[in-house]
């Protein structure tokens, strides 16, 4: 039998080979595994060239992918307190702490204000790597504020939405930021400016059941998970496995929810149309 | 409607028959250019002939013109009236119904929120569109998008093309009757333009949703009805086959509904019907459309408003 031992061996020696693949340089598809060259992925907003799937990407590229060059950070100072106290396996402090001395001073989203495609607006970006993006109130206030200062410059708002959902170490006050973006957005509503609501993977829990969802144009990528209640915890509690494109970006454009799904390389020039669409021209 | 005579009684699959032996004749000569002067003969003859046949068709057979299988759809129209369109979906309660397309569309560089009905060519696209019969998500696809359009102040165009709202157990689960009557209440408080136009088949409530506008028209060939001849006969005939004179009972064409005040203008379609010639078709429909847009762009959202409460006041018949 050692011929047989002998090609397990030599099978276990080429699956390693392919996860030492030297960081940086190469990147595995998470969806088809194939090998990407990184330098290929700059290129394509590192969307997968053999299959379409989309990288979460973070904040700064998600600005550069929008934005014209030049924008503003907004409300950098703003710090989230610990209100409750909280302690699970860590403290809340400490971990705020830690991601502070990390260089994350921006909780989870990051607000600018600058151009798309020459048209002024108020971005907010999602970060999932703070905390999963969860909604604390610095989220919320970051948010609220982007709103009014949207409605101070009389010019659209952008949510790129991204998110694990309320952060439970701010208890029910992180609840609370979901009625209160809500409120803002109502304003921006009333006074007739465009919001548009941008969903990437993943946008879950109390942010996709606030201003996720709120959008005069909800837009997701391809493939986006998205949805309220997490796949897991449904499965959990229906005891049914669930189809095939659940909660996916698709699946909510054809559940209503969603108007379009667009690919990352053509999402500014599609959001660049939509705003020339609702925003009045010199003609007008 | 005056009489039919024998040869107007006709189907409009016989009465077309000999426009399309000729085009094809015409089409074979195409090659050979030794035979340019007969085949200008024939183009002649052509001419002359669909201006006998189409000039006086009878109610059922405009009926089956604007049912004719190779009729241009909405999205026929709208990629030749419009500079660019971005379709938009779903209802934001339930679905996305793909027998209306709806979204952002340029006509000569103005913005304009169109919505239409949608029917199939083939029976892939048929089943996906169901035929051009919408559910209750359609209707409430398209007022959401006509409340958008109202927010951002741009004008509302209509593309009625249905046999009818779609009779299913499901339509009736979700609402069928509320959404179409939402769409009535609502499009009558809509403070933006809207002009729509029956483009095929305007069946009744399903086509009435996308039809509470400041001008309603017709193409020429075009039918807009409570009920299709079909059913109407078989209700008050008590026999199908009678769809020929139901059809004329129930002036259900366009130069009808004009005298009776319902519509506001006929679109002329090119001899023969506009499946003959999409282009000039969708060119009668994009000069018709732009003319309507730019007189109600002179009125005030309160005008516009007031104007289209008169115009629906003044239908009906009380003596």
């Amino acid at each position: 039998m050692s011929w047989f031992v002998k090609k397990r061996q030599q099978k276990t020696a080429v699956e390693e080979k392919t996860v030492r693949v030297p960081e940086g340089l190469w990147i595995k598809c998470e969806a088809c595994k194939e090998l990407i060259y990184r330098k290929e992925l700059v290129n394509t907003h590192n969307v997968c060239p053999k299959c379409g799937y989309h990288f979460r990407i973070g904040v700064e590229e998600r600005l550069e992918n929008l934005m014209d060059e030049g924008w503003t950070t907004l409300f950098s100072e703003l710090r989230s307190g610990d209100p409750l106290g909280f302690v699970s396996t860590k403290s809340y402090k400490d971990q705020l702490k830690k991601l502070e001395q990390a260089g994350e001073t921006e909780d989870a989203v990051v607000v600018v204000e600058g151009t798309l495609s020459g048209q002024p607006v108020v971005t907010a970006v999602m970060n999932f790597d703070f905390l999963a993006a969860s909604m604390g109130s610095v989220v919320g206030e970051k948010l609220r504020l982007g709103a009014e200062r949207a409605l101070e410059k009389q010019c659209p708002y952008l949510i790129v939405s991204c998110s694990g959902g309320a952060r439970m170490q701010e208890g029910t006050l992180s609840l609370m930021q979901m009625a209160k973006v809500s409120a803002a957005l109502a304003k921006l509503d009333k006074a007739g400016l465009p919001y548009l609501s941008i969903l990437t993977d993943p946008t879950t829990g109390g942010v996709s059941a606030s201003y996720a969802m709120l959008g005069d144009l909800n837009i997701a990528e391809p493939k986006a998970l998205i949805g309220f209640a997490g796949p897991r915890v449904i499965e959990q509690t229906i005891k049914q496995s669930l189809p095939e494109g659940f909660q996916r970006s698709e699946f909510l454009q054809t559940h209503g929810m969603v108007d379009k799904v667009v690919t990352r390389d053509h999402l500014k020039d599609f959001i660049a149309a939509c705003l020339a669409w609702m925003t009045p021209s010199p003609r007008d | 409607m005056k009489d039919a005579t024998p040869e107007q009684a006709m189907d409009l699959s016989q009465l077309e028959k000999p426009v399309l032996e000729l085009e094809a004749q015409i089409r074979a000569m195409e090659m050979d250019p030794s035979q340019s002067k007969e085949r200008e003969k024939l183009e002649k003859k052509l001419e002359k002939l669909k201006a006998e046949l189409f000039t006086n068709l009878t109610d059922w057979q405009r009926a089956q013109l604007a049912r004719h299988p190779k009729r241009p759809y909405t999205l026929d129209y709208l990629e030749r009236i419009c500079e660019r369109f971005e379709e938009l979906h779903g209802d934001r309660r339930f679905g996305d119904d793909a027998a209306i397309v709806a979204g952002m569309g340029w006509i000569e560089g103005n913005p304009v929120m169109v919505i239409g009905q949608q029917k199939g060519r083939d029976t892939k696209q048929k089943i996906l569109r169901n035929f051009g019969m919408p559910k209750p998500e359609g209707y409430r696809k398209a007022l959401r998008l006509m409340k958008l359009a109202e927010k951002f102040q741009r004008p509302v165009l209509c593309l009625i093309d249905t046999p009818g709202a779609y009779p299913g157990v499901d339509a009736e689960e979700r609402g069928q009757a509320e959404a179409i009557a939402r769409n009535l209440l609502e499009m009558a408080k809509l403070e933006v333009p809207v002009v729509a136009v029956v483009l095929g088949e305007g069946g009744s409530g399903g086509a009435l949703a996308l039809g509470v506008a400041d001008r309603v028209l017709m193409m020429e060939n075009a039918i807009y009805s409570v009920i299709s001849p079909e059913g109407c006969a078989s209700i008050l005939w008590k026999d199908a086959s009678q769809a020929p004179k139901a059809a004329a009972a129930l002036k259900l064409t366009a130069p009808h509904l004009l005298e009776l005040g319902i519509i506001d203008g006929i679109v002329k379609e090119p001899l023969g019907g506009a499946h003959s010639n999409f282009d000039a078709a969708a060119a009668a429909l994009k000069e018709a459309v732009v003319e309507a847009f730019s007189e109600l762009s002179e009125l005030s959202a309160e005008q516009l408003v007031e104007e289209r409460y008169q115009k629906f006041a003044r239908m009906g018949s009380v003596g």
